[in-house]
């Protein structure tokens, strides 16, 4: 009888799986205005067996210092987290050194400002919003801290259930890569039309962009091909010195800076949910020895 | 319940103890001895499942209070020193914001199988509405809780969900406005809702106290839904319930540990990464999918009726939809309990559930068609399930024989198997 | 005989509930800790246990105050002056003896690094004041000499040196 019940529950599930199926195919097309499906890239970091590549960090924070840094605050990152382990892992005194080419406020100084050290959070490039949007045409560029995990892909039926099993994470960073490879000099012909059916018209200082909502957006491309110089000797040895390339490390880079305890959260899943099944194993034949005189 | 007391105090001190505050004799009744039907299959193990859940979000939450900072200027920040500075705070926090979705999965299920099995019938109605309100209380906590991270989600969830208020003829601005503590959702909010999202949860757990001692009095109902007869269809609820119990906790336990680990953000949104700005309306307000069911049918309500506009009349049919399951306990009077001895029950139950998830689905979906019909559809459906259907099937259905006793029915299955 | 193979089943049959209880022990232990863990200094607090302070701009004469670990820290640039005032006192005279040696680095004895707080009832001392060339204490008048150590009044101990040491000649670490 029992059984019988349970079988109900298992049609039930099926039938609404069923349902939600129908319902997603139903779906109108809404998706075109959004601008195509950024693709999928294969992270380091991705699934549940993923971790950064220290050294894809490392070329992605040059990135971020030499070209996003100059319009883009991160002031959630500070100076220690570069040599934290599961980051770039540069060593103490790299980063002292490198904390000491900048400023930051202190008011017990003399000057009011003083070299930063390793505690200091990363100085912003302007010092209000109002400043940064006076210097950026009016628009104001986002900080980085959280930004891969503010930026996701709205990943279509059945995909996103599938999404849960897979624990896909890296909707950010794919979105970000196709972004900074999704300029275009000119609109393109294909590009939708308004509402109202005139072709695109893209404002004034903005530029057109595949994947940004709406598709105008105020940031020019902001890296081409060689526009930085990877180190050769030390985590640039034949890495290319392409769009492709740097935007993939400034991806990966801001992911971490979103997720800097990514690794050892994974790490640390694995042993929970290995002891986890384990003791469920345990607890299983404890409650069946326990029950076996028992007709139920 | 102290007939079923088997405790005798075994040395002066314990009979001391007794004679003053007899806690071990109720722990051993209530805890112990307690006779619970020996057939409960494993739906029943939500309920302990739930007290754990509970458990695991007051603690969690008591830690995350110590270093958050409840100001507009300041909450943003602070839930992300928690995730990146404090000892094991990316865990902790996870395990929080998806223990309020875990809660909810565990929630529904105990619902759904009080729905399925009759447990709301009496003498159980008070047992039933009890653990309504834990759910418009959890409700309630999770959606103040929601706001606290101050994302552009939090801040534009409590908007439109205060705006609820507004509906109310004459008097809903005012309260609208006592209730945010402004014109709107700002730094009197959050502090406030910091505040009642700490509360909260210790008056679901008195209310869990009530919920259980309800629970005690009539005892548990069961898969079969006949009462218990005698000894021989009962076992004590320790070690038997308890060993099972905490082997159901166990199991639960992996798919939410995958998600606090492997995904933590996945149920989220993302737009809850980017601090609250007045000034920017996320494309796309969804709430989180255990509130769904509910904002559908809220959002179904797109028309007037008669002098009622829509927003009030969305907001009349999702009080009715909460009302509903009050008084479920007197719309359903067939005399059978459990569901499986209803032959028709049993298939608009089944379309209830997948009306259910369907309500879910549509709650995140834009309002576009087909979706506005498909919503208004799969709301009229909600209701004509409690108002219609449990009634008339009451009459016009015939159950399949009872058998006699819970014992009986279980050596039944045994020779069935 | 038989009694033993009774208790190898008895022991048999308990062990896998012996073995259930001790890895949900295990269990609820490794759950405990972190929970505890949590209220340890966090990583920004760490980050700032330890702090570097260039020296070089304290002239002879003078001294600054500055924060470690959220405490008031003295460093004084001594005069030679007061260092044969510190180093001449017999150990004998103090409440709480210890040559001005064991108080500064060999080499640097111009440096006098202390944490700024009166070790009678925590009040910030004046510098350059009270009876012994040292500090004073406005809130309950310890006088304290120019190497910091305790002369008179209700203070118990001298004025505590914190772990340090000098990366360079101008570059102190503290903590």
């Amino acid at each position: 009888m029992i059984g019988s019940v349970k079988m109900n529950m298992h049609k039930l599930i099926i039938a609404a799986a069923a349902l939600v199926a129908g319902l997603a195919m139903a779906a109108p097309a809404h998706a075109a205005e959004a601008g195509p499906q950024p693709e999928r890239q294969a992270w380091s970091f991705g699934g549940i067996f993923g971790t950064y590549d220290t050294n894809q960090l490392q070329r992605g924070f040059q990135v971020f210092r030499e070209v996003c840094s100059s319009c883009h605050s991160a002031h959630l990152l500070a100076f220690r987290n570069l040599m934290e382990e599961g980051g770039p892992e540069f060593s103490e005194a790299q980063v002292r050194a490198l904390a000491a080419e900048y400023e930051v406020a202190d008011p017990t100084t003399e000057s009011g400002r003083r070299p930063a050290v390793p505690a200091d959070r990363w100085p912003s490039p302007f010092a209000s919003e109002q400043e940064a949007r006076d210097a950026n045409g009016g628009a104001l560029p986002p900080d980085f801290s959280v930004l891969a995990k503010a930026r996701g892909v709205k990943d279509p039926f059945p995909t996103w259930i599938f999404n849960y099993f897979t624990a896909y994470q890296e909707g950010g960073p794919d979105y970000i890569h196709a972004l900074l490879n999704g300029y275009h000099e000119e609109v393109p012909e294909d590009a939708p039309h308004n509402s109202d059916g005139t072709p695109f018209q893209l404002p004034e200082g903005k530029h057109y962009n595949d994947y940004f909502p709406g598709h105008a957006i105020g940031m020019a491309p902001p890296l081409a091909d060689g526009s930085v110089d990877y180190a050769e000797a030390e985590n640039g040895a034949g890495v290319p010195e392409t769009l492709e390339q740097y935007s993939s490390d400034v991806s990966a880079y801001m992911m971490w800076l979103a997720e800097p305890h990514l690794v050892s959260r994974k790490q640390t899943g694995f042993v929970v949910l290995i002891f986890l099944v384990l003791f469920a194993g345990l607890m299983w034949g404890t409650k069946r020895k326990l029950w076996a005189g028992i007709e139920h | 319940m102290s007939e079923h007391s088997t405790y005798v105090p075994g040395s002066a001190v314990e009979k001391w103890l007794d004679d003053r505050l007899p806690v071990v004799r109720f722990a051993k009744e209530h805890l112990m001895d307690f006779p619970t039907p020996k057939n409960l299959n494993y739906w029943w193990t939500f309920g302990a499942i739930l007290v754990m859940c509970l458990g695991v979000q007051i603690v969690t939450g008591i830690i995350l209070a110590m270093h958050y900072a409840p100001n507009v200027a300041l909450a943003f920040d602070s839930v992300e020193h928690i995730r990146r500075d404090i000892n094991g705070g990316r865990v902790i926090q996870a395990t929080h914001a998806v223990g309020a979705s875990m809660f909810f999965v565990a929630l529904y299920i105990h619902m759904f199988r009080g729905l399925f099995y009759g447990s709301y019938k009496a003498p159980r109605e008070i047992l039933w509405i009890l653990g309504v309100v834990i759910f418009l209380l959890t409700t309630a906590t999770a959606f103040m809780g929601y706001i606290l991270p101050w994302g552009q989600m939090s801040f534009w969830g409590a908007t439109v969900i205060s705006n609820i208020f507004s509906a109310i003829p004459i008097v809903g601005d005012s309260i609208k406005q006592l209730v945010l503590g402004g014109f709107a959702v700002g730094n009197p909010t959050l502090n406030r809702f910091f505040s009642l999202h700490y509360l909260l949860p210790f008056i679901i757990a008195a209310v869990v106290g009530l919920h259980i001692w309800a629970l005690h009095v009539p005892g548990n109902n069961n898969p079969v839904g006949v009462d218990v007869k005698d000894s021989r269809d009962t076992v004590p609820f320790h070690p038997y319930y308890t060993m099972k119990d905490l082997f159901a906790m166990v199991v639960f336990m992996i798919p939410f540990a995958w998600f606090v680990f492997f995904a933590p953000d996945i149920l989220g949104h993302p737009d809850n990464y980017i601090m609250a700005n007045s000034q920017v309306t996320p494309a796309h307000i969804v709430p989180e999918w255990y509130l769904l069911p509910f904002y559908t049918i809220l959002r179904a309500i797109d028309f007037n009726v008669l002098f009622i506009n829509s927003k009030l009349g969305g907001v009349i049919a999702m009080g009715g939809a909460m009302l509903c399951l009050l008084i479920v306990p007197w719309l359903d009077t067939s005399k059978v309990r459990a569901g499986t001895f209803r032959p028709m029950f049993k298939w608009f139950y089944g379309l209830f559930v997948i009306n259910f998830i369907a309500l879910m689905y549509l709650g995140a979906q834009e309002a576009a068609e087909p979706y506005t019909t498909l919503a208004k559809v799969c709301t009229a459906y909600y209701f004509i399930y409690f108002l219609v259907i449990l009634p008339v099937l009451s009459r016009i259905e015939t159950p399949k024989p009872l058998p006699t006793s819970i014992s009986e029915s279980v050596l039944g299955n045994k020779a069935h198997a | 005989m038989s009694t033993q193979a009774e208790h190898t089943t008895t022991n048999r049959r308990d062990f896998l509930f012996v073995a259930t209880g001790a890895v949900g022990a295990v269990g609820a232990a490794a759950v405990v800790w972190p929970l505890i863990n949590q209220l340890n200094p966090d990583a920004s607090t760490l980050a700032l246990a330890s702090i570097q302070y260039d020296v070089s701009p304290i002239a002879e004469g003078q001294s600054v105050t500055i924060t470690w670990r959220g405490l008031p820290v003295f460093v004084r640039h001594r005069t030679p002056k007061e260092i044969e005032e510190a180093r001449a006192v017999p150990l004998s005279d103090l409440k709480d003896p210890a040559t001005d040696e064991s108080r500064v680095k060999e080499g640097h004895e111009q440096w006098l690094i202390m944490i700024a707080n009166c070790t009678h009832l925590g009040c910030i001392p004046t510098g350059q004041a009270g009876d012994f060339d040292g500090w004073f204490c406005p809130c309950h008048g310890s006088h304290y000499d120019s190497s910091g150590r305790i002369r008179k009044g209700p203070a118990p101990a001298n004025l505590v040196v914190p772990p340090y040491e000098f990366l360079s000649d101008t570059l102190v670490q503290i903590g």
